[in-house]
């Protein structure tokens, strides 16, 4: 998938997370920092790349800025961002890439 | 499910991941995840991900899910009912309906989403929600228009000001359209749901209003709040000495049809064949209910 522009998707209240998509040139570029980053940091990023492989992306600088979200709200969060960036609104792939 | 205990169907906004992830344990009957009005218009993508994943991921503990889609005269109800049928919903609650074919045109979209995701074509039931003086005429009418059609419901906020009326504690502006609703929902063989209590704080009126609707023969309630679950659930829940009079009834009718009669009195009330439904359904409400503790 291509992005074509800057999104942010999510909120910073608790239980959620807010993502950060930017496209760039130098496959994945990821910055995490979560309120249980100690316990939970690791899975947070293991979420959200597998998402982004999921969804064909390759090149992109993410920002994740969680608050305790579930891994079902980070996933949603990146797949909304991702849309958002590749200006896709409707006909998405329900269960299959996501 | 068509016919199970809907006493309680819990409002949420399906953007707030703080509500969506635990809200069973509130333990309301139906959950109604809100795509349409409590979530902003440029959210609207971000719901309705969220909503799939969350129907994806979550384990509700068999309490009943629908979503409320946004209207089909809007850009986005296409999409809602693809991502909702595609997450397993139960029902998809259909906004601002006055017509059957409100009703007909929502369907159309469920079975092609059935189609598309491998969902058993029929099995997405619909909910009409009826909040204009022309749905309420209407009423009857879309409650038949389609064998998914599971309930109708009354949206007070939107009913009230296509009325040119506000809403009152005493709720006499919604007295009409309550009455006729019930009426179109009992003729069709559905459900009835009243709309949502605004006033969180305020629990005496609140429990007044759930008397209210449940004497005029409601299946339940919109709630917005977890608070408002027990009191409704209190409600809706047999007496024990409705219970009593239940099981009388059920246990002297079986009796005396044995000896061939048809009319008779128990504790001065006459009883006939005409009853036994009534009585039925007091039991099979309080078994639903837990509070049930004979032997029928």
């Amino acid at each position: 998938m291509i992005l074509t522009k800057s999104a942010i998707a999510g909120t910073l209240e608790s239980s959620d997370v807010q993502i950060t998509i930017e496209p760039n040139h130098n496959g994945i570029e990821l910055f995490i920092s979560s309120i249980v980053m100690g316990q939970y940091g690791k899975q947070i990023k293991d979420v959200v790349i597998k998402t982004l492989e999921k969804l064909g992306v390759e090149n992109a600088k993410i920002t994740v800025v969680d608050k305790g979200a579930l891994d079902c709200t980070i996933k949603a969060r990146v797949e909304c961002a991702v849309f958002r960036a590749a200006d896709i609104t409707e006909n998405l792939p329900w269960g299959e890439k996501l | 499910m068509k016919t199970r205990l809907r006493r309680t169907m819990m409002f949420l906004n399906a953007q707030r991941a703080s509500l969506v992830k635990d809200a069973y344990i509130y333990k309301p009957d139906s959950i109604i995840f809100d795509l349409e009005d409590a979530v902003a218009e440029n959210q609207k993508d971000s719901a309705r991900i969220a909503l799939y994943n969350a129907l994806k991921s979550i384990n509700y503990k068999g309490i009943e899910l629908v979503v409320r889609i946004n209207g089909l005269d809007t850009p986005h109800a296409k999409e809602d009912i693809r991502a909702a049928i595609a997450g397993g919903i139960h029902a998809v609650r259909v906004p601002k309906t006055e017509t059957p074919g409100d009703i007909y045109a929502a369907e159309k979209e469920i079975e092609k989403a059935e189609r598309e995701f491998g969902i058993e074509i029929g099995r997405t039931m619909i909910m009409g929600a009826i909040e204009s003086p022309l749905g309420v005429i209407n009423a009857f009418d879309i409650a038949k228009s389609s064998k998914r059609m599971m309930g109708i419901s009354i949206g007070a906020g939107d009913y009230t000001r296509t009325m040119q009326t506000t809403r009152s504690i005493e709720g006499i502006e919604l007295q009409g359209a309550r009455s006729q609703l019930v009426i179109a929902a009992r003729a069709a063989g559905i459900m009835c749901f009243d709309t949502v209590y605004t006033d969180i704080e305020n629990t005496e009126g609140f429990i007044n209003e759930v008397k209210l609707i449940k004497q005029l023969g409601f299946d339940g309630k919109s709630i917005i709040s977890p608070k408002q679950i027990p009191i409704v659930h209190s409600v809706f829940a047999p007496s024990q000495s409705e219970i009593r009079r239940a099981e009388k009834t059920i246990r002297a009718l079986k009796e005396h049809s044995q000896g061939g009669v048809g009319v008779f009195t128990v504790d001065g009330q006459m009883i006939d064949i005409a009853m036994l439904e009534g009585a039925n359904r007091t039991i099979a409400l309080a078994k639903a209910s837990g509070v049930y503790e004979g032997d029928l």
